[in-house]
């Protein structure tokens, strides 16, 4: 963590995401939106990470991220870990678990659903086949994918 | 009678418990033997056909007119003024469902029944087919039939024969007879075209057998029901096709060992997978499955617009 302070600055209030797989932060701010935010954000690429050897980071001051936004980033980012930091110090850490189900952020690879061709948002819930691997139903057209395909699609 | 049908979307087969099912069934039965023309007069319902499909909207408005209801809408997406306009179909249905007490909807998009009961502001939506997805009173009347021509919906073994890659009837069919106990599947189609694997999956899941074939010959003396499909050309190669064809289509002759019991059906329309001279034989019951759709349909509009029933 003191290695993190000197190489992205230190926010005084907020949400900092930490332990992103390199080359997913980019990915994240989009995905989720984070952009589309008047708060300060900073971020860092490619940092060097004990354990996943090279990580990202991202720092939005002045937000909270809600439990169904961090379980949210469980499926780009399942070692990622959110810590809430006020006056410069950390309040609180969240580690993010696959929620039942995801809204918005992913796109249906089915071109034929109803969510790629109108003015909605898409909608998947997990589920596990017997084998445990995960998979993605959405909502709409009822299509089951395996996660991978649906985040190679996006 | 306690009806939990009533003011409930028909959007997806998965959405109906077993015992909804047997409650829609039940009705179907008592509707065919004694018709009650008056059950929705004074209701309004919109049939809105946003791509053609001549067969399925004929027997809806059919039964309709049976239960003394009204109708208005339109069977042609391309020729309504609300796509020309570039309305969403959210708009769409927002603004029909304060007009009428019901919508039909069958529309070629994947999952625009659900995004539809979405908007529709209470107004009951019925799925009548959205693209390759669901088409939850198929399958109602596929059971109507299977359990008037057993007698039961359990114990069953059933061949399942054709396209069961794309075949929306034979997915939603699989998942309704899967929550009834001790039926089995055989499958039979082309490589190219077997039954996909989440309904391989739920079935492991359930522990249900099924098992893939090769020919229908193989099976035939065990099954007491045998579904039948199209192959459409368009989705094998020539060759793929050629060989499809030979070894799916059913001739009388594939019938000699077959159970006296055994029914064939068939979602309609036919093409060639099934020989004409099948038609006079007691087990084609195709037609009679057709039919029986008025009565499926009378049952689930009337459990869904009218909360108790005697």
């Amino acid at each position: 963590m003191e290695i993190n302070k000197l190489q992205v600055e230190a926010i005084k209030s907020g949400s900092v995401i930490d332990h992103i797989p390199a080359h997913i932060g980019f990915k994240l701010l989009s995905l989720f939106r984070f952009t589309e935010t008047e708060k300060r954000i900073t971020i860092g690429l490619n940092l060097p990470s004990k354990k996943l050897g090279k990580k990202d980071i991202i720092k939005i001051e002045n937000t909270f991220l809600s439990d169904d936004q961090i379980n949210q980033l469980a499926i780009y980012a399942p070692h990622a870990t959110v810590n809430y930091i006020n006056e410069y110090n950390l309040v609180g850490k969240v580690f993010p678990t696959l929620p039942e189900k995801i809204d918005k952020i992913l796109i249906c690879p089915n071109s034929n659903c109803v969510s790629n061709n109108n003015l909605i948002t898409s909608s998947f819930i997990f589920k596990k086949d017997q084998f445990s691997n995960m998979n993605l139903k959405c909502k709409y057209c009822e299509k089951e994918f395996s996660k991978n395909i649906v985040l190679s699609y996006q | 009678m306690r009806n939990s049908l009533y003011k409930k979307n028909i959007i997806s087969i998965n959405d109906l418990r077993r015992n909804e099912l047997e409650l829609v069934l039940n009705k179907s039965a008592m509707l065919k033997k004694k018709p009650q023309p008056h059950l929705l007069k004074n209701k309004i319902i919109a049939s809105c056909f946003f791509e053609a499909s001549t067969r399925t909207r004929l027997s809806f408005e059919t039964a309709i007119y049976r239960l003394g209801a009204s109708i208005v809408g339109f069977s042609d997406g391309n020729n309504i003024s609300l796509e020309k306009k570039g309305e969403t179909l959210a708009d769409t249905i927002s603004v029909i469902s304060s007009y009428v007490d019901a919508i039909i909807m069958r529309h070629p998009q994947e999952g625009s029944a659900r995004l539809a009961a979405e908007f529709s502001n209470k107004t009951p939506i019925f799925n009548a087919g959205d693209g390759a997805n669901q088409h939850p009173t198929q399958t109602l009347l596929d059971l109507f039939t299977i359990k008037e021509t057993q007698n039961r919906l359990t114990h069953l073994n059933i061949a399942i024969v054709g396209d069961l890659k794309y075949g929306r009837t034979v997915h939603s069919l699989t998942q309704a007879l899967a929550k009834f106990k001790n039926n089995k599947f055989y499958f039979i189609s082309p490589d190219a075209l077997k039954m996909p694997n989440y309904i391989n999956n739920m079935l492991d899941k359930k522990e249900i057998y099924w098992k893939r074939y090769i020919n229908i010959e193989e099976i035939i003396s065990e099954i007491d029901i045998l579904y039948m499909t199209r192959i459409q050309k368009e989705r094998l190669d020539s060759t793929e096709y050629a060989n499809a064809k030979s070894k799916f289509v059913l001739h009388t002759e594939t019938l000699k060992n077959a159970r006296s019991n055994l029914k064939i059906l068939h979602p309609l329309p036919r093409i060639d997978e099934i020989d004409r001279d099948v038609d006079y034989t007691p087990y084609a019951w195709y037609f009679k499955q057709a039919a029986n759709g008025i009565y499926a349909r009378q049952a689930i509009l009337s459990l869904v617009l009218i909360e108790k029933h005697l």
